[in-house]
């Protein structure tokens, strides 16, 4: 059975409410995102922890509420942990073969 | 026979054809821009310590820019809403919206590229650099030559035989605009021949590896929102007759054209704090 | 509610496709029978020509500085001077090599392994009437043509084509001057694009467009082995084509993504440095390796089928093999920088890579046995397809087994960037998975023309083949452990013993004279190799009007369901959606009267 082609306006009324507010707090993360870049934390390296804290936050939000996967199904679910996994991995991956060196290696 | 589940739902999925196909799409890109990030992380961390950018780009800007997408996120989740609703007329206002958004984002977008684009570093001949963004050049002017002139309203900056902290208090003025030493900066307009002039380099993708990453993971995003904006606007101008003839299919289409713009702003939300507020 | 208004590009529609001219049929098709053939035949061309790369390589390598024969004038006629006198230059030696290895991955095997005889074979297999996404199908392929337009162009512009190696490393690719790199970038980047493009196409379709009753555990191997191989070019791909615009712009906006600082190459010009040359190399093998089982599964699940359909019994360990299949796909994605080992990697890293490279080789060799232990108990029909199925088995033995001291990085210290490798990668691509594209030529031939090809010249081009292609690889197994390095335009020349001698560079040792004599033994293998397709290539053609008439739809009695449409298939596949009631590899179950049955076949009440 497919999707009704008209649902009851109420049903899409309290989606129409969800979407209004994901909107709000995306605009308020913004807002708060570049008030904190102002703050001298005590490292530069907090300092992109919050940033990227906010920022998955408000992916968070786009993608479940936007782009409907928070009520997605299992399949689209699936790609997207393999797509993860192995975003994750090239990331760690790389980042780490920089970081660990034989013993007498010279780096600038 | 037909291609089946174009518009059905495939029972054991609970998809339609499209829908797979995008999301695939999608983690495609994640991939494509993922590998840029780790480049940043990787180029970034690696770079030489104090020489790495910070506030070279207009927050204002980038802020409105932000703005404006996840504006133009909601019209588009509202614009399919619209068509569930089979209100088409909502429909077109809402994505009316979006390629309104669009467009801004693209014009602050090139305003942005353009400041960068003559905004130049010179090295002089008595040894100092110069910085700031060109006022005027003159008709004649060549650097081989050595002719003619260049105003630039910046200011000047004293390397020679500098170390240790007194470098770095110098670097500060051209590479962290948010240091002690930067607030301190009084711009002027300077003029010089071309005979003064070594070498002059414009805050282009060659400039350094911030600015290489900053055009390029910019510039990827920008083709993405033309792209985008394109496929909507086809939908928006001329949907018309596909939304009498099958509504269904057609409202599928805006979902899915849909995903793929949220997705362009999801990218940005990340891009907008890497590479304006950090 | 079945939506019965959609825009019929497909369905059975005669009337529509009566009056559907040429260019519509066959040239900008969306059926994906037609798109299957076409990638088949563009693809076929360009092994073909990478073959004629390759056979100019072996010359200069076994004669160095002597015009190559017939040919010579004809290279200097067009290529002009790096080809003067009609010798290879070390140039055109470099950008032969580094167009070999892209033209033989990225537009030979790639698109005939995946594309063609997938889109051809898929959507039969498992009842669909065409791919998901028709026309996104047909953008696929014509991507894939600009792709290998823009690279062929790439000979022909000043400086001559891209010499940095398939692998395209910088700062070298960047730092030579010529064109030729852009090119290559820019045809990577449409090559890339296609692969996305059907990569959508084949995940979307096996998800959704299976037949009624075609659970996931009764699609044929062939199927699950494009499934996975989908997945890899569609996650795999993007860095590399991050990687290669980022080298893009390098070469033309003059950044330093990948150039470090320091590096004083006059043709880069100023630069500002601060890039990494290891991150292209992280980047390129995130897709490389993946790339490799790109190249592999689909062979598998064609030798997979064919073994199935000539031992007329199921294959053994379908679970297993499915398993495996899909751990070899998580799995690759994690291995990457055993290409890397001598790169300056610490310890830790090394040994991740190390552990997860060895781990991967165990479902290779779980898929492997799988295959030699369904020919035991078997009824054999050994038929030309079945040949060359059976030469992969050993021959992907030796490559994949001797990829195993390439995989602990100990071994790898001596055996990186020698012969060794070339001959390990060549085992397992070469009598490996051409090996099984030829089977899969003879063996679905049938079905798109309704003739069979003829069986004593594919015998012929078989053993010929076989013999040949080991009297090419094999030596290079000793060359590369005695210390020969590859992509050395003089053969080794300036590394034999006698050259060392002669300069006093180095004390002892070099290149032994019986090992460059080897080239020599080589490069006849290679005209033999070369010859020996001549059967093949007549054969494909003649048999198309000529050969054997199959005699009926399933002349191989298969079960799988391609064999049960007509010949050849019509637009739309099957007229309505077959219904699936068995797996598929039901040959001779017990208390049958004939020794298949189709998977579509209804239960006797």
């Amino acid at each position: 059975m497919s999707e009704q082609h008209t649902e009851h306006p109420d049903h899409f009324a309290s989606h129409v409410r969800r979407y209004l507010l994901v909107f709000v707090a995306l605009i308020f993360g913004t807002i708060l995102t570049v008030w904190a870049s102002y703050i001298r934390f005590p490292t530069r390296e907090i300092n992109v922890a919050v940033a990227l804290f906010i920022a998955a936050s408000k992916a968070s939000l786009v993608a479940g509420f936007f782009m409907h996967l928070i009520s997605e199904r299992k399949m689209i679910y699936g790609i997207l942990c393999f797509t993860a996994f192995f975003f994750a991995g090239l990331m760690a991956l790389t980042i780490w073969s920089f970081a660990d060196f034989p013993a007498l290696t010279v780096t600038h | 026979m037909e291609i089946p589940y174009t518009t059905e739902i495939r029972k054991d999925t609970g998809l339609y054809n499209a829908k797979v196909g995008i999301w695939l799409f999608l983690a495609s890109e994640v991939m494509l821009f993922g590998a840029l990030f780790s480049a940043y992380i990787l180029l970034r961390v690696g770079s030489q310590e104090g020489y790495w950018p910070h506030g070279w780009l207009n927050i204002p800007l980038g802020t409105a820019n932000t703005l404006v997408l996840i504006t133009s996120s909601i019209t588009t989740v509202m614009a399919w809403a619209s068509l569930k609703m089979n209100n088409y007329g909502k429909f077109k206002f809402f994505h009316a919206i979006t390629l309104c958004c669009a467009i801004t984002f693209l014009c602050i977008k090139s305003y942005e590229y353009h400041d960068k684009w003559i905004h130049y570093r010179i090295e002089l001949t008595n040894g100092l650099t110069a910085d700031g963004h060109l006022v005027e050049k003159s008709p004649d002017f060549n650097l081989e030559k050595k002719t003619g002139y260049f105003v630039i309203h910046g200011h000047e900056l004293d390397f020679r035989n500098k170390t240790g902290k007194e470098l770095q208090t110098e670097l500060n003025k051209l590479y962290d605009m948010r240091s002690p030493e930067a607030k301190t900066i009084v711009y002027k307009e300077l003029k010089y021949n071309a005979s003064d002039i070594v070498s002059m380099r414009n805050y282009a993708p060659w400039q350094n590896t911030y600015t290489a990453l900053y055009f390029t993971l910019t510039g990827l995003h920008a083709l993405h929102v033309i792209g985008g904006a394109i496929v909507i606007f086809y939908l928006w101008a001329f949907g018309g007759k596909m939304w009498k003839e099958d509504p269904e299919r057609f409202t599928n289409r805006v979902e899915v054209s849909g995903l793929f713009w949220h997705f362009v702003d999801l990218v940005w939300i990340f891009l907008f704090p890497v590479l304006y507020l950090l | 509610m079945q939506a019965t208004h959609a825009i019929p590009h497909t369905g059975v529609h005669e009337e529509h496709h009566e009056h559907a001219g040429f260019w519509r049929t066959y040239i900008f098709s969306t059926d994906h029978k037609i798109i299957g053939i076409q990638y088949g035949i563009t693809a076929l061309c360009f092994l073909f020509f990478g073959f004629l790369l390759m056979m100019m390589m072996r010359w200069q390598i076994a004669h160095p500085n002597v015009p190559v024969p017939i040919v010579g004038p004809l290279l200097e006629k067009v290529l002009g001077s790096v080809a003067s006198q009609g010798k290879i230059s070390a140039e055109l030696y470099n950008s032969f090599g580094a167009m070999h290895g892209t033209i033989m991955v990225f537009l030979a095997i790639v698109p005939l392994a995946f594309a063609a005889f997938g889109n051809y074979v898929v959507p039969l297999m498992i009842g669909a009437p065409d791919m998901a996404f028709p026309r996104v199908n047909m953008a696929s392929y014509q991507s894939y043509v600009v792709g290998g337009v823009v690279m062929l162009t790439s000979f022909f512009i000043p400086g001559g084509a891209a010499q940095a190696g398939w692998t395209s490393y910088s700062p070298l690719a960047t730092a030579v001057a010529t064109n030729g790199q852009t090119f290559w970038l820019i045809g990577m980047i449409f090559l890339i694009t296609s692969s996305l493009l059907g990569a959508v196409n084949f995940i979307a379709t096996i998800i959704q467009l299976r037949a009624p009753g075609m659970t996931w555990m009764r699609l044929p191997f062939f199927v699950w082995s494009q499934f996975v191989t989908a997945f890899l070019l569609l996650l795999a791909f993007p860095p590399l084509e991050a990687a290669s615009i980022m080298q893009l712009m390098d070469k033309v906006a003059h950044t330093s993504f990948f150039l470090p600082t320091g590096l004083a190459v006059g043709t880069l010009g100023t630069i500002s440095g601060g890039g990494s040359p290891l991150l292209w190399q992280h980047l390129f093998w995130f897709l490389g390796h993946p790339e490799v089982y790109v190249l592999i599964l689909p062979a598998m699940g064609i030798v997979a089928e064919i073994i199935a359909n000539n031992t007329r019994k199921p294959i053994w360990g379908y679970k297993s093999l499915v398993y495996s299949a899909l751990t070899i796909g998580f799995m690759s994605f994690i291995v990457w920088a055993h290409h890397m080992y001598l790169t300056g990697m610490g310890v830790r890293v090394a040994t991740f890579f190390q552990t997860t490279t060895m781990i991967i080789s165990i479902p290779s060799v779980i898929i492997l046995t799988c295959m030699f232990l369904s020919l035991w108990g078997g009824s054999i029909r050994f038929n030309t397809p079945m040949l060359f199925v059976m030469a992969f088995l050993p021959m992907f033995g030796i490559g994949g087994l001797t990829g195993l001291p390439l995989g602990f990085n100990f071994s790898d210290l001596h055996l990186h960037d020698t012969y060794y490798v070339i001959a390990h990668f060549h085992y397992i691509v070469a009598p490996g998975t051409i090996f099984a594209l030829f089977a899969g030529i003879y063996y679905w031939y049938p079905k798109m023309t309704g003739r069979m090809m003829n069986e004593f010249w594919g015998q012929v081009h078989f053993w010929l083949s076989l013999i040949c292609m080991n009297l090419i690889f094999q030596p290079m197994f000793a060359q590369g452990m005695a210390g020969m390095i590859r992509r050395m335009s003089d053969g080794g020349a300036n590394y034999t013993a006698a050259h060392n001698a002669a300069t006093g560079l180095i004390v002892t040792g070099g290149l032994s004279d019986s090992l460059i004599r080897l080239h020599v033994f080589i490069l006849w293998a290679v005209v033999g190799l070369g010859i020996s397709q001549i059967p093949f290539i007549i054969n494909f053609f003649w048999s198309i009007k000529h050969g054997k008439p199959a005699g009926s739809d399933n002349p191989w009695q298969a079960t799988t369901l391609e064999w049960q449409t007509p010949t050849p298939p019509p637009h739309g596949n099957f007229a309505k959606a077959p219904v699936v009631y068995r797996g598929p590899y039901e040959y001779s179950v017990p208390g049958h009267a004939r020794d298949f049955t189709p998977q579509n076949e209804p239960e006797k009440a």
